[in-house]
């Protein structure tokens, strides 16, 4: 399975992006290097910021280019940008509703041997509970890319989360990303899995070892936690009965809550969501400690197994 | 290897001549390049330039009990460039918080050495750190509660000149000098190099000496590889009253080995095993 680099696809499509239209800008806080961004200040030295280790002070700033008529994408490490930086992405950003776009790398778990201070396992839930913002998780490079596309094009603010670690390819060049929407990957019966992130892999390739046990899964995509695809949700609930969310993230707050609200709401099926548990990160390696909290097709299989138990 | 009963390091200044600090200061840099090659991650760089000064504090300057990291009397020190933890990890050590085989737990999954210092799993760090501008809070804080229990310890923080470019920096200098924290002394590790490049390229931090005083700061100025310097510094703080001092330590990031110094590429890398060779050979370790 290829692995590909997330924010690799980011800091090419900057580049792009930045030949195509004069309004885009980029800032950094000292991780242009980590982030890519470093791509588009080779090419865009004028529109390149770097605004130093001071993440507070660069999301202000992006408020301030915005709302003269740039498209700002701002980037750090996830933890630094929606966690040191909460309040002013709140107020100077979602409040008055403006065209930024907060792209992270380093979210997650497999940030890997910095360890708990760097990996952010709550920045999904932090930045959905904005009002404004829209929340993306992608899987691969290709769907990287169309991401970093559209929401430069679509009004208003976003937070998007990359990683540190190479992800396997999930998609091909005739996928399409919407907004909004999630995506069927896998058709199935007994139970869904609605994942993103790296956990997509990890849930195809439970699908299948499930299937030769007999359970048909049906795996849905779902990059965009915030506004989340209630329909979809909703119908493929009702068709399986049984829902598993998986998502490189805390439990509290992020992609399985949002799919509870949504079931619990709407139309209540037994739900078992994987994440973190309730705890910092440690050091390690970033694939070593996926396996760590069972973030991979065997804690999928366990949790499909027990919600299908309830099922019953 | 040069080691001391506990029970030297229970007064403060004491009797050490600079030949010595320098070889400890060796050891513990082979053990900075020996942590983050072996697993391949963590921050030598700043290790390097922040060594020399965490050599003097925790050999001759400040009073603590690697017998008992929580004695009440010691002082404390807060790396608030938290990426730097392989130099406190080491100076630990080899003052006795704990064995030096531990040091073989550095960034390794479950192990006590986490990739930034944590105070729940290793002895001797009094405070968590890691995301900048965090930790010189917290040593306002300590300073504030020893003054209240009317105690004499004095705590001791170390931050990146990167890190001063975070707000948060200066919102703790201020609280520091509006409560006449004269039991707190911070150095700035001047290496002037951060992850982009140099600090006055990134995001100009000076004039640093300027800014400290205006703050209402005293402020000394050395150069932090000159132990001499870095005593006398050290003990002209304790002489003020009423202000809490900043060292501004003039460093050489990657400081002992000639390939790595003034080098923003060695921030964040660790050194792959033929370079690893070189440099331990350039540090005087035989075979
Ligand atoms: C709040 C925050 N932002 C970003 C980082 C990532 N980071 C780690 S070290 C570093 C550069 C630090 O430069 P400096 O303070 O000069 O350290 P030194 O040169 O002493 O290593 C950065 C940006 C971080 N740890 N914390
Ligand atoms: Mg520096």
């Amino acid at each position: 399975m290829e692995k590909v680099s997330l924010r690799d696809a980011y800091g090419d499509t900057l580049v792009e992006l930045g030949k195509e239209d004069e309004r885009i800008v980029v800032l950094d806080a000292d991780l242009s290097g980590s982030t890519k961004t470093a791509k588009f200040a080779k090419v865009f030295p004028e529109r390149f910021f770097n605004m130093g280790i001071a993440e507070i002070n660069m999301m202000n700033v992006a408020a301030g280019l915005a709302v003269s008529g740039k498209i700002p994408f701002v980037s750090t490490f996830a933890i630094f940008g929606t966690g040191r930086a909460w309040e002013a992405v709140r107020q100077t950003i979602c409040y008055p509703n403006l065209n930024v776009k907060v792209v992270c790398s380093h979210g997650g778990i497999t940030v890997g041997e910095d360890g708990a201070s760097h990996q952010a396992l709550e920045d999904v839930s932090l930045m959905r509970s904005l009002p404004n913002m829209r929340v993306i998780v992608p899987a691969d490079d290709i769907e990287t890319r169309q991401v970093i596309r559209k929401v430069a094009y679509t009004e208003g603010p976003f937070y998007v989360r990359l990683s540190r670690e190479k992800f396997p390819r999930i998609f091909d060049e005739t996928y399409r990303f919407e907004v909004g929407k999630g995506h069927v990957l896998r058709e199935g019966e007994d139970v869904t899995v609605i994942s993103n992130g790296v956990m997509t892999h990890f849930a195809l390739l439970a699908a299948e070892i499930l299937e030769k046990e007999g359970i048909s899964v049906e795996v849905i995509h779902m990059s965009t936690v915030k506004p989340v695809d209630v329909e979809l949700v909703v119908d493929s609930a009702l068709k399986t009965g049984a829902v598993v969310t998986a998502e490189e993230h805390s439990i509290i707050g992020g992609l399985g809550s949002a799919v509870a609200e949504v079931l619990v709401e709407n139309c209540p099926v037994p739900l078992e969501r994987l994440g973190t548990p309730d705890v910092f990160g440690l050091s390690g390696k970033g694939w070593d400690l996926l396996h760590y909290f069972g973030l991979d097709e065997n804690g999928i299989i366990a949790k499909v197994k027990k919600v299908l138990e309830r099922k019953k | 290897m040069i080691r001391f009963e506990p029970s030297f390091f229970l007064e403060r200044n004491r009797e050490i001549d600079d030949v010595t600090l320098r070889a400890i200061a060796r050891e513990v840099r082979k053990d900075i390049l020996k942590m983050t090659s072996a697993v391949n991650s963590g921050h030598p760089g700043g290790s390097m330039s922040a060594a020399d000064i965490l050599v003097t504090l925790y050999y001759y300057k400040m009073r603590h009990n690697p017998e008992n990291p929580k004695w009440e009397k010691r002082d404390r020190f807060v790396l608030s460039k938290g990426h730097s933890s392989p130099a406190l990890y080491s100076v630990l050590a080899r003052t006795g918080y704990f064995p030096i085989e531990k040091l073989k737990e550095f960034r390794v999954l479950e192990g006590d050495l986490q990739g930034h210092p944590s105070m729940l799993t290793t002895p001797g760090v009094e405070i968590s750190t890691g995301s900048l501008g965090h930790g010189i809070g917290a040593a306002v804080g300590m300073a504030l509660a020893l003054k209240l229990d009317r105690s004499d310890s004095r705590v001791y923080c170390m931050i990146g000149d990167g890190e001063a470019q975070e707000g948060s920096v200066w919102e703790s200098a201020m609280a520091a000098s509006h409560y006449n924290l004269d039991n707190l002394c911070v150095i700035l590790d001047n290496n002037n190099l951060q992850i982009d490049g140099p600090v006055d390229e990134v995001m100009s931090i000076y004039p640093t000496v300027e800014k400290w005083k205006a703050f209402g700061w005293h402020v000394i100025e050395i150069n932090g590889h000159d132990f001499k310097e870095i005593k006398n510094a050290l003990d002209e703080a304790d002489t003020v009253k009423y202000k809490p001092t900043m060292i501004v330590a003039r460093t050489v990031k990657g400081k002992g080995v000639s390939f790595m110094e003034n080098r923003a590429e060695w921030h964040g890398k660790a050194l792959p095993p033929d370079l690893l060779k070189e440099a331990l050979k350039e540090l005087g370790e035989l075979s």
